[in-house]
């Protein structure tokens, strides 16, 4: 390819979604790339607390008395006091694609000092084949000035569709309580101008905060947990929809890529609070690791939701020994598919959807 | 305007300052127990007298911290970040397969970073004209009349082409390897400075691979990075590394269709980080740019795979990416780990792609079927050396690609062959053990 098109702003087909729970100041310095786009506000806490949302944005706002109301008793399974509630926000979309982004995220420079826009890559990310089986030396084949190396047989070369778009973070690391106790100076400064597939059969640590996927291909196994108010853990939301995502698309036969873009991350939280709510995420992720590296799902699971269902009983089988939250955890899974299969019935154009505060 | 610290927060302190004249926790609540227990840490004053004292205690949550954090008794608690082993220059060895006979210019803009280390040349068979090597090296040349003398005429392998450096690994003593194309140069960082390949490559060496779980930042050990959040600390320490793979700056490796469609092509990305390719991941191994651990995987490296039509250019061989499957496939048995990425070399512009293209590639329908055997075999508990693995995987070939192509029954009957001539020419490797 010697020219260069420009990628597809895609601005009716990609919904970005932003959990928040003190304001949305940050979308400010996001408007010359995000203003095209309609965003989903995913307000958590305190429902009668205000969120201004700046002038000049296409926006629907859903706080807990809507979430309450739209799901009824099945609002149980999105979680209160935590980022996870933002799993919200993907089930009401409409679109094809998702990005979802922290309000402490802002817009990082290259090393030449542009500015980055990150959206324009996760969707050049989303729209370019993942090569899972098979590890290509100059990661992303499909990028201008990169191919498939010598070695890499032909009939792998037309790649999968890639359902996922995992972007990293400059500044401040996403790092647990431990590690950012014991660093707590340790800052990212170093840029990896790579774009690559994880391989099928590896698992990886998915951080929700600069994320983006194919709504259609892979939304219902983006389900971020039962966290925060009245639950035993927390920030492990993204972690848990990360390794139910890959396991998926291992099974699907969908990719999942990591690298660029990159964003700025500026708020570092605090890891005394960050401990206690990990605390118990740290041991359990030993007992859970081992289960998600050796589920295997049944060659009738050719749906998502059905992937995720027998995911859901292998997790009350498996899981629900080590701590009866995951028995919990279970049926809130299979709770979320049921209010996401009524929400997004299938075949037939969703419906007009009561919301809170929209334009 | 800092707020000032809390009546709380100073007492803490004050009890950090204090720690030696305290002789029991245990009336202190749980929330400010951890906290002084985290500041003690930070501050560096985690003696193992004062450990006792926490551990007197006996309050659940000190003894996850401890846990958590991998504190241990009997060694000093540090950061947990691993640092590299320091490693002796006579423990390298420099391996140049020769294709050209002029190595004057190649030796001597590689010298400021080859010169403190032993080179082993092997001269390719092929070449008719005399080495000309630059003076000032500390060096083994090999030529056929060495190679005929030590390896004998009853071998099926053929040490000839790329394959020559090959023997260069058998006769070698030394427990690092690192080997490249002899035409290839010192490529520049992103910074405009010379790349140290052979630094990079023992580093990448002799610092852990965590092949059992993706870590977002890439690769732990580099200043500025950990591992992530979400990362399960029992998989922090890793394994050892056993080969680590490098990449190219200007006539990347590509194979001779792609180089033909793409003439102009040619690869500046600096991408600045080293990986390990996870566990039961394939991926093309190439030769060009590449380094081992003689003593963990020396017998796993081998030149047994031949093309028909083989020829003098890269794109015209596969011998490197059939020895990278078998080296992967026995390090993921044998629990040991795969590195990519840094460091990077110059390649020089060479030869003709579309003129290779003109010759009957078999290279590409054989890794068809070659991918698939690999992804597949397993290796049964009882092989514990890379010898052994090698012989598992030598007969998996001849069982299951040996109708297939006549070139995958030569090249089980080579690996049996080398792993015999390793054994009495090699001296054995020994088993990865912690």
């Amino acid at each position: 390819m010697a020219t260069v098109s420009p990628t597809p702003l895609l601005k009716d087909e990609l919904d970005i979604v932003i959990p928040t729970i003190r304001n949305l100041d940050f979308l400010e310095m996001w408007r010359p790339f995000f203003q095209p786009y309609h965003l989903i506000i995913v307000q958590d806490g305190d429902p009668s607390k205000v969120i201004k949302v700046p002038e000049g944005f296409d926006y629907e706002l859903y706080n807990r008395n809507d979430i309450n109301k739209i799901l009824g008793p099945k609002a149980s399974c999105i979680s209160f006091k935590d980022s996870a509630c933002r799993c919200f926000g993907y089930m009401v979309s409409k679109k094809k694609y998702i990005y979802t982004i922290d309000d402490d995220c802002f817009v990082a420079k290259d090393p030449s000092g542009k500015d980055i826009n990150a959206l324009d890559q996760h969707i050049k990310n989303l729209l370019c084949p993942s090569t899972p089986f098979f590890f290509n030396t100059l990661y992303d084949p499909y990028r201008d000035g990169a191919d498939f190396v010598r070695g890499y047989p032909f009939s792998l070369r037309e790649g999968v569709h890639t359902a996922v778009s995992h972007g990293l973070w400059l500044n401040i690391p996403d790092y647990d309580a431990p590690t950012q106790l014991v660093k707590p100076l340790e800052r990212n400064t170093r840029y990896v101008d790579a774009i690559m597939t994880i391989p099928k059969g590896s698992l990886f640590p998915m951080c929700g905060m600069n994320l983006a996927f194919n709504r259609e291909l892979i939304g219902p196994a983006m389900y971020f947990g039962l966290m925060g108010d009245g639950q035993p853990i927390g920030r492990y939301d993204d972690m848990w929809a990360g390794w139910c995502t890959k396991v998926i698309c291992d099974h699907l036969g969908l990719g999942v890529k990591t690298g660029l873009p990159y964003i700025w991350h500026s708020k570092a939280s605090n890891p005394f609070v960050n401990l206690k709510k990990e605390y118990k995420g740290i041991y359990w992720q030993e007992e859970l690791i081992p289960f998600f590296q050796s589920v295997t799902l049944p060659k009738d699971c050719t749906t998502v939701q059905k992937c995720y269902i027998e995911i859901s009983k292998q997790v009350k089988v498996k899981l629900g020994k080590v701590d009866d939250y995951f028995n919990k955890l279970a049926d809130a899974m299979v709770t979320w598919i049921e209010a996401w299969d009524e929400l997004n019935p299938s075949g037939v154009k969703p419906a007009e959807l009561p919301n809170g505060a929209s334009k | 305007m800092r707020t000032p610290p809390c009546l709380l927060s100073l007492t803490l302190d004050s009890a950090v300052l204090n720690l030696s004249n305290i002789t029991d926790l245990s009336p202190l609540p749980d929330h400010i127990l951890i906290e002084l227990f985290l500041r003690t840490l930070r501050a560096g004053k985690l003696t193992e007298r004062v450990l006792k004292l926490f551990i007197a205690t006996g309050k659940d949550e000190v003894f996850s911290l401890i846990q958590a954090l991998n504190i241990q008794v009997t060694v000093n608690p540090v950061l947990p970040t691993s640092k590299c082993l320091p490693i002796k220059d006579d423990e390298i060895d420099i391996v140049i397969g020769a294709l050209n006979f002029d190595l004057t210019s190649f030796m001597n803009v590689w010298r400021p970073i080859f010169s403190r280390f032993h080179l082993t040349i092997v001269k390719d068979p092929d070449l008719k004209e005399e080495l000309k090597i630059p003076e000032g090296f500390n060096l083994d040349v090999y030529k056929e009349p060495d190679i005929d003398r030590v390896v004998g005429t009853s071998t099926s392998i053929i040490f000839s082409g790329y394959a020559c450096r090959y023997f260069g690994y058998l006769v070698s003593r030394k427990k690092y390897i690192i080997s490249m194309d002899d035409d290839c140069l010192p490529a520049k960082d992103n910074k405009g400075f010379l790349v140290d390949a052979v630094a990079q490559h023992i580093t990448n060496l002799t610092t852990p691979a965590t092949p059992f779980f993706f870590n977002t930042l890439y690769d732990h050990f580099t200043e500025g990075a950990d591992f992530v959040r979400g990362y399960p600390f029992s998989l922090r320490n890793g394994v050892t590394c056993a080969l680590s793979c490098g990449l190219w700056h200007n006539l990347a490796d590509f194979d001779a269709p792609t180089q033909a469609l793409k003439p102009e092509e040619r690869n500046s990305l600096y991408v600045d980080a080293v990986l390990t390719v996870p566990a039961r991941t394939l991926m093309p191994i190439s030769g060009i740019n590449i380094a081992f651990n003689r003593d963990l995987v020396g017998p796993a490296l081998l030149p047994c795979f031949r093309l028909a039509t083989e020829g003098k250019f890269r794109w015209e061989t596969m011998e490197d990416i059939w020895s990278g499957m078998c080296v992967k496939v026995i390090c993921d048995h044998l629990g040991l780990g795969v590195k990519t990425g840094l460091p990077y070399v110059w390649r020089n512009d060479r030869g003709d792609a579309i003129a290779s293209l003109r010759k009957e590639w078999e290279g590409v329908k054989m890794m068809e079927e070659a991918v698939p055997f690999f992804q597949s075999v397993r290796l049964p508990q009882e092989a514990t050396t890379a010898e052994d693995c090698v012989i598992e995987v030598a007969n998996a070939v001849k069982e299951k690609l040996g109708s297939k192509d006549p070139v995958f029954a030569h090249t089980a009957k080579a690996m049996l062959d080398w792993v015999k001539l390793w054994k009495s020419v090699g001296g054995s490797s020994s088993s990865p053990g912690a």
